[in-house]
């Protein structure tokens, strides 16, 4: 007699299932510890009103007005005075480069105007390619700076000299959210693509059984690598010129840099890519364990990275984190270049780093690769 | 003066605290054929590895073709051909891309021709654009044995290539070693099969992970020392029950209608079974032993020893 359900049919299932389970070590430590670790990380990292963003402060004459300001400013705590005597063209290259998020400028007549009563101005200049990271701070910041300068020249004056405060929101100055998530999809697609297809390279090989008979024959890890790297490089290129192609036609997003320093900055993040892929096959055993370990990646990569939420939003150890994915490193390249115009010496430092992944991980990936069977 | 193409000494490996291949010493001179033959499980593969650098051995030395086993993987893998247990080439590539594929990791000169040659020599060329994953199990051996033999390794190792392959087929399998053999190839064949192990020049025998017994097919049934004869009548099942256990008996093997009785002690045999023959109405006489017979008392020996 056959019935449809039969517990201890399904008993003997479930208990098999179980075992599988247990068996499967890598899988059973991300199913207990992937909430653990994401809840914690993403809960005290993330945060939607940042604080304590980097600013530099253009100063010519740093008299008792400028000061109180500026000093008014740091109390709201959503600005840093990282540079608080910056030239005008330094605070430029650190705005174009991403290290700080906003300039204020105080022009060299502020302090005798501010005397005078001769309504004094400021000028700050904002980082908008991220419209949703400056907007707390604008908003306090008009109200805030002429408190400040009333309560320094003594509350006595009459209205009449009320500060003006002139916000210049830079490279997307009507706050296009587009602007600044289109250019970081194209890293989030290649990391996806690229990371999870290479993953799979080796343990393709190991699960088919054509390990044994490859590894039999003369090639050298290097060789290895390379061929089952460079055809990605490939599908990453059609990837990119795909994206690109959209995000002008479609997104309309402005691409003020120039086009090779975008194309080279890609190529060197997309080689980093595939050689973590590649890494992580050589690491994993099944396909099954190369999935989970690209996603266990890829999660905070695109949490912690700046793609999501504002990067200058988190706290400082969450910044050292994000440091370690290659994305947050392309992030900054691409948005300094496609929206600020900046040039491969400004944006050195990211290539740099993207070049440190790629040494990094292709030496680990080699000397991972296992020549036997062993 | 020419070094043997094989030649190593107390080979160990070792997997967490198993020991699966214990000592293994094993000599195979140039342009023969050899057979190496044990159960499943028995080290056979382990060893092969190693010989040809896919694993790193635990302890012991040795020489393939003249390099080290341990520092020079390189050049083995360069000079020999090893064919694996399973079809390890590439399913979703056609017969011919593999061989391309196989070509050009040994830099060989003249791809191209090579591969026809190879395609026609097969009897595949009509068929080379389809996918290897398609062949039936007969043709993916010799798919694999071409592949193998491409580059023109002076030895080539097979792992047990003739397994689920039909009897048409093995033979012709056997054809081949012998005429690349005969060329000047040396031929290491792992098997359990024993008329194949009739078909090598010499053979050798590992139980357990250590070599038991080695030698040409008669030297091996020779040394093994084993009388043999046959019962045949009316009542072998009966007479079978009887012997079980009696003095001198070591093996008893019903084929037909009649019975294999093996055994170490030829005196204490033939009276047992006379003994038996006598009760259960049935007629003895004496025969050959075969390999396959001094197999199973190798295989009885060495679990003895194990225990």
């Amino acid at each position: 007699m056959t019935r449809i359900l039969s517990f201890t049919r399904l008993w003997a299932l479930l208990v098999k299932e179980t075992i599988q389970m247990r068996r499967d070590r890598v899988t059973f430590a991300m199913m207990i510890g992937i909430p653990l670790v994401q809840l914690m990380l993403f809960g005290f990292a993330i945060n939607t009103d940042p604080k304590e963003l980097p600013a530099a402060l253009v100063a010519p004459t740093q008299d008792r007005f400028t000061r109180a300001m500026v000093s008014a400013l740091e109390l709201t705590g959503y600005y840093r005075f990282i540079a608080p005597d910056a030239t005008a063209a330094e605070a430029e290259e650190m705005i174009a480069r991403g290290d700080v998020v906003f300039v204020v400028t105080v022009p060299s007549d502020f302090g005798r105007r501010a005397e005078r009563g001769d309504a004094p101005s400021i000028l700050i200049e904002a980082d908008a390619t991220d419209p949703s990271v400056a907007s707390g701070a604008i908003s306090t910041l008009g109200t805030v700076a002429s408190e400040a300068l009333q309560r320094e020249a003594g509350g006595a004056q009459s209205d009449g000299q009320a500060l003006s405060v002139v916000v210049h929101k830079r490279y997307n100055p009507e706050g296009i959210t587009q602007y600044n998530i289109v250019p970081g999809l194209l890293g989030v697609i290649l990391q996806l693509t690229m990371v999870m297809m290479t993953a799979m390279a080796l343990t393709r090989e190991t699960e088919r059984g054509t390990m044994e008979n490859l590894l039999s024959m003369p090639a050298t890890p290097l060789e290895i690598m390379l061929g089952k790297v460079v055809p990605y490089l490939g599908v990453g290129a059609v990837q990119v010129v795909v994206v690109l192609v959209a995000s002008k036609a479609i997104f309309d997003i402005p691409m003020v840099g120039h086009l090779w320093v975008i194309l080279f900055g890609i190529f060197v993040f997309v080689l980093a890519l595939v050689i973590l892929g590649y890494l992580i096959s050589t690491v994993s055993r099944t396909q099954m364990q190369a999935m989970q370990l690209t996603f266990f990646f890829f999660l905070p990569s695109i949490m912690l990275s700046g793609f999501m939420f504002p990067y200058r939003g988190m706290p400082g150890w969450a910044q050292t984190l994000g440091e370690v994915f290659p994305l947050t490193h392309f992030l900054r390249l691409i948005r300094s270049v496609m929206l600020k115009g900046a040039d491969a010496q400004t944006v050195a430092q990211s290539l740099a780093a993207l070049g440190v992944f790629v040494l990094i991980l292709s030496l680990a990936a080699l000397l991972r690769f296992r020549r036997t069977l062993d | 003066m020419t070094e043997p193409a094989i030649s190593v000494h107390d080979l160990t490996k070792r997997f967490g605290d198993r020991t699966v291949v214990d000592r293994v010493s094993l000599s195979v001179e140039r342009g023969e054929i050899a057979g190496f033959l044990g159960p499943n499980g028995s080290g056979k593969t382990t060893t092969i590895r190693l010989m040809c650098g896919l694993l790193q051995p635990d302890g012991g030395t040795g020489r393939v073709l003249g390099h080290d086993i341990l520092t020079d993987r390189g050049a083995i893998k360069r000079e020999v051909g090893y064919m694996t247990q399973r079809f390890s080439f590439y399913e979703d590539l056609t017969i011919e891309e593999n061989l391309n594929f196989v070509a050009g990791l040994y830099r060989m000169t003249r791809r191209r021709e090579v591969v026809r040659e190879t395609l026609q020599d097969l009897g595949l060329y009509s068929r080379r654009g389809q996918l290897a994953g398609a062949l039936s199990g007969g043709w993916k051996q010799r798919l694999a044995l071409a592949a193998c033999v491409m580059h023109r390794p002076k030895l080539l190792m097979l792992d047990e290539p003739t397994a689920g392959v039909d009897p048409k087929a093995r033979r012709d399998f056997w054809d081949e070693i012998h005429r690349l053999a005969a060329d000047g190839l040396t031929v290491l064949v792992s098997t359990h099969y024993m008329d194949e192990a009739e078909r090598c020049h010499r053979i050798n025998y590992i139980s357990y992970g250590t070599l038991v017994a080695r030698g040409t097919v008669a030297e091996v049934v020779r040394d093994a020392g084993l009388t043999t004869v046959i019962v045949t009548g009316e009542r072998t099942a009966e007479a079978a029950r009887r012997l079980a256990g009696a003095a001198g008996v070591d093996q008893i093997a019903p084929f037909g209608n009649a019975l294999h009785v093996v055994g170490r002690d030829g005196a204490a045999l033939r009276a047992s079974v006379a003994r038996v023959a006598e009760e259960t109405g049935t007629r003895m006489a004496d025969a050959e032993t075969s390999l396959e017979d001094v197999f199973i008392q190798l295989m009885g020996d060495a679990q003895d020893n194990m225990a």
